[in-house]
């Protein structure tokens, strides 16, 4: 078995109106960040794994991002996958 | 007939909707914790508000893998009827006994308020002692009841007349105004506002009283034919 260091990024889908993102966009312009354009707020996961190889390390959180992780419905994700001591 | 009211770490509207039911139906109640795996032995089941393990992740994420929730889906394959309040209506879409889910309310805050509702169908056990268009008064008590839905899904639940209650005013950012959907078979509701809350004089509203008594008249027709 090998080790892995996983971050899961997890935040709402383009069609769906993040109300979050938008307070912090109305912030940001407000203190004269005027280039700041549209913001979306999500979830950072990050843990551990053991997994036979790379393969199914990633085959293994796409499965939890799928299952648990992300809703589909009105979630996107994105994840990265680190071997340890590598 | 006898009810269910799951009850999960967090529930909190759990002996609300016992009291209301016992209330208004007369009907023996039992407060089923989330770890039961069989539910055939009652003849209606309602997952209640609250905040099932913290909302945790995403509201109802984590209590969709509860066995009781397994339990659930098979009795409502079996055709009983299956009432989802609030965190119980997030519950069901998580879980895909419903479709959608519930996001953050559009302005961000919790709201805690009476709502009117009209009601859109009365095809359905929870809705039979209504009339279609009916106006009713039921509080609300979220922070995250913005019900979503990809666009094909919509005209799905118009086009089924599943859509069962809308709100008057939208409280919270929902797509075409939903505040309760019903399954395709029509024996599974989840909604946002509270009938538990709407059922004495003095809470404001008796309206939510028919919800409970429409699916005790469903299940007991049912008895007497079986």
């Amino acid at each position: 078995m090998k080790q892995f260091d996983v971050e899961v990024k997890v935040w709402l889908k383009p069609s769906v109106f993040d109300p979050q993102g938008h307070a912090v966009h109305g912030a940001l312009v407000s203190l004269g960040f005027q280039g700041a354009g549209e913001v979306r707020i999500g979830k950072f996961i990050q843990m551990t794994l053991a997994a036979e190889d790379r393969q199914a390390a990633e085959r293994q959180v796409e499965d939890m991002c799928q299952k648990v992780l992300a809703n589909p419905v009105m979630e996107t994700y994105a994840f990265e996958i680190r071997e340890r001591g590598q | 007939m006898r009810w269910a009211v799951v009850v999960f770490p967090g529930s909190n509207c759990d002996r609300d909707a016992e009291q209301a039911i016992r209330l208004v139906t007369g009907d023996p109640v039992d407060l089923v914790w989330h770890d039961a795996d069989d539910l055939s032995g009652y003849d209606a089941i309602v997952l209640p508000g609250g905040f099932s393990y913290g909302d945790y992740l995403r509201a109802g994420a984590i209590a969709r893998f509860s066995p009781v929730v397994r339990a659930v889906a098979r009795e409502a394959e079996r055709g009983k009827p299956v009432i989802g309040i609030c965190n119980g209506f997030q519950i069901l879409t998580e879980s895909g006994l419903l479709p959608g889910a519930l996001l953050p309310n559009r302005h961000l805050q919790f709201r805690c308020e009476m709502t009117e509702l009209r009601v859109e169908t009365n095809d359905s056990p929870f809705t039979r002692l209504y009339t279609p268009g009916e106006v009713i008064r039921i509080p609300i008590a979220h922070g995250e009841g913005r019900y979503h839905a990809e666009p094909e899904v919509l005209e799905e639940l118009r086009r089924e007349r599943r859509v069962a209650f809308r709100y008057v005013e939208n409280p919270n950012g929902s797509v075409d105004d939903i505040a309760g959907i019903l399954n395709p078979k029509r024996n599974v509701l989840g909604l946002m506002p509270h009938p538990e809350r709407a059922v004495i004089d003095w809470m404001g509203s008796e309206d939510g009283i028919r919800i409970f008594q429409s699916i005790h008249a469903h299940v007991e027709e049912g008895l007497s034919h079986a």
